[in-house]
């Protein structure tokens, strides 16, 4: 059982949790992801490791509430216990030889972005940051990539809060103003990844996306999580568990992970309604 | 007086209508007249052929005889004597081809039925047994078992038998391995492997899950926590696909995964909080046995029509006699000499965001003939040119064969593995290229039978004691 130590909701729909766990802090790095289930009859996610605490043992998670276990999992507070937290897992992310780089963020996937840009700045690496948001109340992290950049844009889609617009907007302004970057590293929706790629495409800028497909097992033995890359146009199958999550942009088949995402919709649908009414019903 | 009939006694098996339609076990196992009257067909044969079938050498004539003297928790002692799983051998193993495969008995009509009197034996010890296990002396040694698998139970099993402190390594949330994940429950209720895992603990065996190896700790680390000796049984990695076309669309799952998703994530619960796809059409790629428990799975969840594709005949289906027999009376449909080319999606030309765009609604196959023999002398198929034709299906199960783990491998120095990724050991001893880790099971072999990676284990438990009582 593993112990949460620190919560606190950044938004109405993203939570930030510290849970007690020893041998999965001693080796988290950036990149890497964690599977947990909430209790005995839970079923698995991965999530992303926010960052980690290797003295106190403890390890971050920053989660959106959108199915039904992550609905559970926001009902769990501090001094409880969630059942199975098992990692690290995956691949860190590659940060050796870098001196630019642009961080892209968009949504809860700037709290994966954020640890990685704060390695890059410790390592001495130049780094830009852009993070987007659907509007104002959804805005996260904002303090925390401000320390870790050395230059910070946040955009909204609406317009409600700093520049309006897409993170693609700044991104290609900054590119076909001539911004030399070694890698741009980008983590969010796979339609905003997508974008990401296509943007950069004419300036030839290294791209690396961090895939967060259906998982259950995270260590190589399911295989759903694959996907495909076409590598000198040829179509190859890897798993995001042990090959992943991060991948070169330009290879990744982002229409067919988009589909495979939506495998369980309506089942996940469903689900995170009927939890839904189980807490209403607690609480009335 | 031996019961000279030419006939097994019929394992007594749920109606195949009846079980069509639950998960519950299919074979209900010998009752006590039966397996006495079983166990009388027993010859004892003075050189035992059937002990030198079996891969842990169990003395099958003798807890025959104990059966015969109805002394049944006598007959388990001598059975655990050798093996440290026997509820679950005696449901899983291949028989016919192992220890039955050498019975005298099978030259002039059937074997006598050893595989039904192990099970029978363990159940009654299950049901009746009081006793604790003895928790034997310890000797001051440490060993590291990675992975709960049939190896690794095994391994594990034996060293504490002998005194050892043996940790076992899960990365899953439950011990058990491919018995827990893969094997469904009408094959191998759970509350077996449960028993079996507890019986182990019992004995002082520590296990400790969510710990993936090659990840969370390393094999290096495991020495460096004063563990002397470290056993490798890792089991099946990354599953196989036939690389054709379609085989990312929805509804298309690997074996591991479909099966995972019902017997270790309890998807066929009917309100699972983890999801797998039932009713519809369900064609299942492969032959083997992970093949015949995804179609029976499926049948279990409500599919309509169930159909394996294996692209060689009859004659050459990898999977047990028995399992095959069982699917087709459950109704399986067989369409053998037959190979998918493509799997077919759904797709709305008039609407990009139709949630149905990427379905899989059908299967394109191309018929097979057998031509030359190839290495193994299997003769190998050949695709008739202009043969293909298409089923209407809804979901693809793929079940042709694992690649071994890359993270374990990756993270050993001085491990040594073959072209396939496959663990190299000495086959005496289960040594590996590093000194004092051992391996065996299908991180060695790649995809085998529970027993094989049990005899894995067992060899493996043999080596590390001579190693550590000679160091």
């Amino acid at each position: 059982m593993y112990r949460i130590t620190k919560k606190e909701s950044l938004n109405p729909t993203v939570t930030f949790m510290e849970v007690e766990a020893p041998f999965v802090a001693r080796k988290a790095e950036p990149g890497q992801f964690i599977i947990l289930r909430v209790d005995e009859e839970g079923e698995r996610i991965p999530l992303t490791i926010a960052g980690c605490d290797r003295e106190k043992g403890t390890v971050e998670i920053i989660f959106q509430i959108v199915g039904a276990t992550t609905g559970k999992l926001n009902h769990k507070n501090v001094g409880e216990y969630l059942q199975d937290f098992v990692g690290p897992l995956g691949k860190a992310t590659e940060t050796e030889g870098l001196k630019r780089v642009c961080v892209v963020g968009g949504g809860v996937g700037c709290a994966i972005a954020l640890p990685v840009a704060r390695k890059l700045h410790e390592l001495g690496v130049e780094v830009t940051s852009i993070i987007g948001f659907r509007n104002k109340d959804l805005l996260i992290l904002e303090k925390e990539f401000a320390a870790c950049s050395d230059q910070l844009i946040v955009m909204t889609d609406d317009g409600s809060y700093a520049r309006q617009g897409n993170v693609t907007v700044p991104l290609k302004e900054m590119l076909e103003a001539g911004e030399q970057f070694d890698e741009v590293i980008t983590i969010g929706p796979l339609i905003m990844m997508k974008f990401v790629v296509l943007a950069c495409k004419p300036f030839g800028v290294p791209v690396t996306v961090s895939m967060n497909p259906i998982m259950i097992d995270g260590t190589g033995m399911c295989g759903g999580c694959r996907l495909s890359l076409v590598q000198d146009g040829k179509r190859v199958t890897r798993f995001a568990c042990v090959d992943g999550p991060d991948f070169n942009g330009y290879e990744v088949d982002f229409d067919e992970a988009m589909q495979r995402g939506a495998m369980f919709r309506d089942f996940e649908r469903q689900a995170y309604e009927e939890a839904c009414n189980l807490f209403r019903e607690v609480k009335a | 007086m031996a019961n000279m009939s030419l006939k097994k006694n019929p394992m007594p098996s749920q109606d195949p209508k009846v079980r069509a339609h639950n998960f519950d076990e299919v074979a209900i196992g010998y009752s006590e007249e039966t397996a006495i009257d079983e166990a009388l067909r027993c010859l004892h044969c003075k050189n035992m052929p059937c002990v030198s079938g079996c891969p842990v050498n169990i003395h099958i004539p003798e807890f025959i005889e104990k059966i015969k003297q109805q002394d049944y928790e006598g007959a388990y002692q001598i059975i655990s004597e050798t093996s440290s799983l026997p509820a679950v051998c005696g449901r899983v193993c291949p028989q016919e081809s192992q220890c039955e495969a050498k019975c005298v008995r099978g030259i002039k009509g059937e074997p006598v039925g050893i595989g039904r009197l192990e099970r029978f034996v363990a159940d009654w010890h299950n049901a009746h047994a009081t006793e604790a296990p003895v928790v034997p002396a310890p000797n001051g040694h440490k060993v590291a078992i990675i992975g709960s698998g049939p190896s690794g139970l095994t391994c594990a099993g034996d060293l504490a038998k002998k005194g050892y402190k043996v940790t076992v390594f899960e990365a899953l949330h439950l011990a058990g391995g491919v018995l827990v994940y893969g094997i469904p429950e009408f094959r191998l209720p759970k509350a077996i492997v449960q028993k079996e895992v507890d019986n182990l603990k019992a004995m002082g065996v520590d296990v400790e899950t969510n710990m993936v190896i090659g990840k969370t700790l390393t094999v290096d680390e495991i020495f460096e926590m004063g563990y002397e000796a470290v056993f490798i049984g890792s089991g099946a990695g990354l599953p196989n696909f036939m690389n054709i076309p379609g085989e990312s669309l929805k509804g298309v799952y690997s074996a591991n995964e479909y099966l995972t998703r019902s017997n270790l994530m309890k998807a066929f619960r009917e309100h699972p909080v983890t999801p797998i796809s039932k009713g519809g059409r369900v064609a299942v790629v492969g032959g083997g046995n992970v093949a015949m428990d995804a179609a029976r799975t499926a049948l279990r969840l409500g599919a309509d029509e169930v159909t394996i594709v294996y692209r060689r005949s009859l004659d050459e289906l990898p999977a047990r006699k028995e399992e095959v027999e069982h699917a087709m009376e459950e109704g399986i449909i067989f369409k053998l000499l037959t190979n998918p080319t493509e799997i077919l999606g759904y797709h709305n030309p008039d609407d990009p965001r139709d949630p149905k765009n990427g379905n899989v609604i059908g299967m394109t196959c191309i018929q097979m003939e057998l031509g030359e023999p190839d290495e193994r002398g299997r003769r190998r198929p050949v695709p008739i040119p202009d043969s293909e034709f298409t089923i209407d299906v809804d979901t693809v199960v793929m079940a042709i064969g694992t690649s071994p783990n890359p993270l374990i491998k990756s993270t050993t120095a001085g491990l040594e593995v073959n072209r396939r990724g496959g663990i190299v050991v000495e086959e005496a001893t289960g040594a590996t290229s590093r000194e004092g880790v051992y391996a065996g099971g299908d991180a060695v072999t790649g995809a085998a039978t529970v027993i094989s990676a049990m005899g894995a284990g067992k060899v493996a438990a043999k080596a590390i004691d001579e190693y550590l009582q000679s160091k």
